[in-house]
Formats: structure tokens, sequence, C-alpha cells
């Protein structure tokens, strides 16, 4: 199979000569944030580290991490380097206690990323003739409008679905051909479930390729996807803090790992206990810095992700480093249909509900192909009515709450006192029944 | 003139009940009336017993959330027509049944009538005012 590139020449750079290029970036990089934006300043100050010390790419190792909590305290812009006239666009994800963390693009940013999402395409072997069906949702979530924006870069035809009314939907696909799909991989397999539901055969589809993220999706999920439609299914990663999708892309050839686009995104596997840089091939967490963005750079910033560093060069002739399929969190982060769900959040929700007591645990399943939670919270004195209505009142008060806060529809089960687990040390809050 | 109620939440789950009754027979307590109130998730045990404070620190005990509510006995005559002429009365006085239950007792010549309304002073008035015999905790459990 021949290999399409969108920068073949930064995709197929020698490992020498990318370094050069990620250690200029790096160090412009350092030096404006360390001059533009406080709270960088001050923690580079307290760690003891100028941007003169940058002068190699392990020098990195001594500058200090970027948490979401930083991302948190300087909300909504406090992080953004460059006047807010600059400033085109923004998008927001959800943050771990009820406030979303924001970033912004300048319009150079946006000509970045588009690039980019256009060079992930291309590495899913998406081309100007493709039909591209996008239902990543459009919105704050960088999902939607980042893939929209490269596949129009790259010169297809794009059709801005969206999410949800999965069967009209299927009939898009059928009337306008869709070849290409951008969406989760549990929508992507609702989808193929509906169209049996329908009667749709999917080799009568146009559909070819599907590019899906946003969620973790494992091996067996591919196969069954890849086999329901009748098409490749490939991984993109990427995530808001970093830029958005387009951060990493598996290619056609192999399906082992997504290539980084190194020369815009300087990976790390850290251990997530230590924070010390681990050697190549281990497995730890992944930790990103931004080499071009304008508006939200971002310097070491932990994605809590776990995955290993791939480096021998692929069958595709990209150099570009490989990072495996994300195998887990080193939080306990939880992914609802698409959506971010920290257990601190719906904590949140209950305690500002009152009499409701800090023992609750959240159950997810998977029905079918969609995710379900139900948020189990114990019934104290207090809370406690003879009336069935006082308590389905608050119930459905919880239910909404979350919903607002998150977006994620949940069911909220009472449930008696001491009934839920206690365990020593850190509760467990979450039983996660999906496999995934 | 109230009653006081012990009311008990049941998770759907089996054996509860079973678990409830059990707790209050090993500890002596009579139960006069009682009442279930289900939805698909949930559960609330109503009950009128011959000692509430000792059936609610048993309960605590055996780890049931339990809660004590006023509710009002009304004795009427057990013969057709007895329910709908107190119902009569509070619809006058515009008042609203959150929920009600019925028992008849031994003799068989008369029937209790438990009642849980939005507004219970004024319930209490217009029972009184057309002269209905309500009953204290007490005369419940002599019955």
């Amino acid at each position: 199979m021949d290999t399409l590139f969108w920068e073949e020449e930064m995709e197929t750079l020698p490992r020498a000569g990318l370094e050069s290029i990620q250690l200029r970036r790096l160090r412009h990089l350092v030096a404006r944030v360390y001059k533009t934006v406080a709270p960088y300043r001050e923690k580079m100050d307290a760690a003891g580290v100028k941007p003169e010390d940058i002068q190699s790419l392990s020098d990195l190792a001594k500058l200090p991490f970027t948490v979401k909590e930083d991302l948190r305290e300087n909300y909504p812009f406090g992080l953004f380097t460059v006047p807010m006239e600059e400033v085109v666009r923004v998008h927001a994800s959800s943050g771990t206690t009820g406030k979303p963390t924001v970033v912004g693009y300048t319009k150079k940013d946006l000509e970045t990323w588009s690039g980019l999402m256009a060079r992930a395409l291309t590495c899913a072997g998406v081309t100007p003739k493709d039909m591209i069906h996008n239902s990543y949702g459009y919105g704050l979530f960088t999902g939607g409008l980042g893939a929209h924006y490269g596949a129009e870069r790259l010169g297809a035809t794009v059709i801005p679905v969206s999410g949800g009314n999965t069967k009209r939907q299927i009939t898009i696909m059928q009337d306008f051909c869709s070849s290409v799909l951008l969406a989760t991989p549990s929508y992507a397999l609702n989808l193929a479930d509906t169209m049996a539901d329908l009667g749709v055969d999917p080799a009568h589809l146009s559909l070819r390729v599907g590019v899906f993220g946003a969620e973790p999706w494992s091996e067996n999920m591919r196969e069954e996807v890849e086999q329901k439609l009748n098409i490749k299914a490939v991984d993109i990663y990427g995530l808001s803090e970093v830029m958005g999708p387009g951060v990493a892309m598996e290619c056609l050839q192999t399906s082992r790992g997504m290539h980084i686009f190194e020369d815009h995104f300087l990976p790390e596997i850290i251990d997530p206990d230590t924070g010390e840089v681990l050697p190549p091939g281990s497995v730890g967490e992944l930790v990103f810095t931004t080499l071009t963005k304008e508006a939200f750079p971002i310097i070491r910033y932990r994605t809590k992700d776990i995955s290993r560093l791939i480096y021998e060069t692929c069958e595709c002739g990209r150099t570009l480093v490989r990072m495996e399929k994300v195998t887990g969190r080193t939080d306990d982060m939880l992914i609802i249909r698409g959506v971010n769900v920290f257990p601190s959040q719906i904590e949140h929700v209950l305690m500002g509900t009152e009499g409701v007591e800090p023992h609750y645990q959240l159950v997810v399943n998977r029905e079918g192909n969609l995710d379900t939670m139900a948020v189990d919270v114990e019934v104290s004195e207090q809370l406690f009515s003879d009336e069935v209505r006082q308590l389905e009142n608050l119930t459905r008060k919880i239910q909404t709450d979350i919903k607002d806060l998150l977006g994620v529809t949940c069911k909220v089960r009472l449930v008696e006192p001491r009934s839920i687990q206690r365990s020593e040390g850190k509760a467990q809050r979450v039983i996660d029944n999906r496999k995934i | 003139m109230r009653v006081e109620q012990i009311a008990v939440f049941l998770e759907n789950k089996s054996g509860r009940l079973a678990e409830i009754t059990a707790t209050l027979a090993t500890a002596g307590i009579n139960i006069r009336a009682l009442s279930v109130a289900d939805t698909s998730d949930f559960g609330i045990l109503r009950l009128i017993v011959d000692d509430v404070e000792q059936a609610k620190q048993v309960l605590k005990d055996g780890g049931f959330t339990v809660g004590i509510t006023n509710v009002i006995a009304v004795e009427v005559d057990d013969r057709s027509g007895g329910l709908a002429s107190v119902l009569k009365t509070i619809d006058h006085a515009e008042i609203n049944v959150e929920y009600m239950y019925a028992f008849v007792n031994n003799s068989g010549e008369n029937a209790v009538l438990i009642f849980r309304f939005d507004d219970m002073d004024r319930a209490i008035a217009a029972l009184q005012g057309d002269r209905f015999s309500l009953l204290s905790g007490e005369q419940i459990c002599s019955l």
C-alpha cells in the first residue's frame, strides 16, 4: 500500500533533524512562556530553573509539570500567553470540581490545528475525494470543530452532522454516500446496531474507513466495529489541553500505535508516582509539551493517560514515534459516552444537596453499546421522608444537577445507610462493569 | 390528637421486610398496623407499633434509616360509607391526603383509618368539628 502524506518531509525526518527542530522550538517556547505567563514563571523560579538552562531536549526534565489543577487555578484565561484580541476561539472541557478547563487558539493555532488534523486524516488514507461524516459533537468539545476544519483543510467534503439523531445519520450516510466516519467508537457501534434494526446493510454503504477517538476502546471493539460496519477502523488521539484531536494518529499500514506529531508535540513517559522520566519503551504516564502553539502552549502537561512509546520506524515510512493505545488512567476519570467524568464532580453535586452524606458509589455499565451510569446515594435520617414524592423529588434534583454540570444523564438510586462498602483508606467510588 | 408512626426506608432488595419484622419481633414489639409504599427503586414501610421509642432504637441499631412522623388515626364504624364520610369532611376543608391506610380492630365493629395530610392542624380541627373520633397512640395499642 502506498503511503499518503500531508507533509511528507516533516513526517519522515531523520530523528536527529527532528530533534534539532524540537529543541529550537522548545527553547523559544520556554523563553516566551517565562516572559509572558506569571504562573509559569513562578513555578520555574520555585524550581530554580531559567529558560537559558534548556540546552538540550533532556533538559526538559528540569521544568515543572503542568497539571489540570493549574488550569483550574488560572480559570478561565490565566495561562493564555497572548492578549485576548489575538485569541479567535476558545474550547473547554469538564473540570474536576465543576469548573471547566478552558483553552484558546490564535488564528495561527487554528491553522496549525487544521493542518495537523488534515495530516491525521491523510494518515488514515482520507483524500479530497472523500465524503466525511463528522459525528463528533460540535460545541465547546474540541472533537467536532477540530475534525471539521481538518477535513475542510484537506479538501474533502464535510457533513457536519454532529452527534445524535441516529436514524437521520444513517439516511444521510446512504443518500450522501459518506465514505469516512468520524465518531467515538461507542457511537459507531450504536450506528451499526441501529442499521441492523433498520435492515440497512453496511456493505451497500460507501463507508470505507472510521476515525475513532475521544474515549478508550480495545482491539475487541476494533474488530467488532470493523466487522459490523464493513470498514477499516483507526485510532486518533488528542486532548483539549494539548490541542484537541490530531495530536497522534494511527496509520493504515499498522494497527499498532498512533504516530505522535512530534514536530508539534514533545512526548515523555514518566513514572506517575515519582515524576521521573522513564527510559524509552517503558510503560508510564504520558506527558506532553506543545512546541508551536501560541495562545495556550503547555509545558509538561500530565495527561494521566497510561501508554508506551514505540520508536521503531513504522512500515508506513513515518519516523514519528508511536504511542500505544491508552491502556488506563492514573486518576479515577471515567469516560461516559465520550464525556469525561470525575467522581469528584459527582461528589461536588451531592455535597451541595442538603442532607446527602458523602457516601456514594458510581456504577457504570455498558448496555448494548451505550454507557450507563448509576449513582448510589445512601439515605441518611436527615434525608429520609415517609413520603414517596419527597424522595423522588430528591433523586430527580440530583439527576438534574449532575446533568447540568456534566452533561451526562445518570440514574440516582437511594440505598440504605452503610450498604455502600467502606474500604480501608480510599473509598471505592467507582464500579466499572464495562468490558471495553 | 396525633399518633406517632415509624417510617423505615426499604432498599429494593429481597429480604429487607423480613429483616425488619424479625428485628421488631426479637425486641417483643407488636405491630398494630402497617403499609408499604413502593416505587420501582425503593420502598417506605410505615408502621404503627406499641412502643415507638424502642422500635426506633432497635431498628436504628439494626442499621435501618428510621423516621418518626405524626399521623392521624380516625375511628369509624366498620360499615359502608365509613371512609367516604371522613374524606368528604377533608375535601370540604380543601385538605390533601398524602397517604392513608386502614385496619379493622379485633372486635370487628370499628375500622381505624390512618392518615397523613398536607395540613395536619386544619385536618384535626375539621375532623373534630364534624365529631369524628380521633384515637391517641395509647388507644390504638389498647384496641
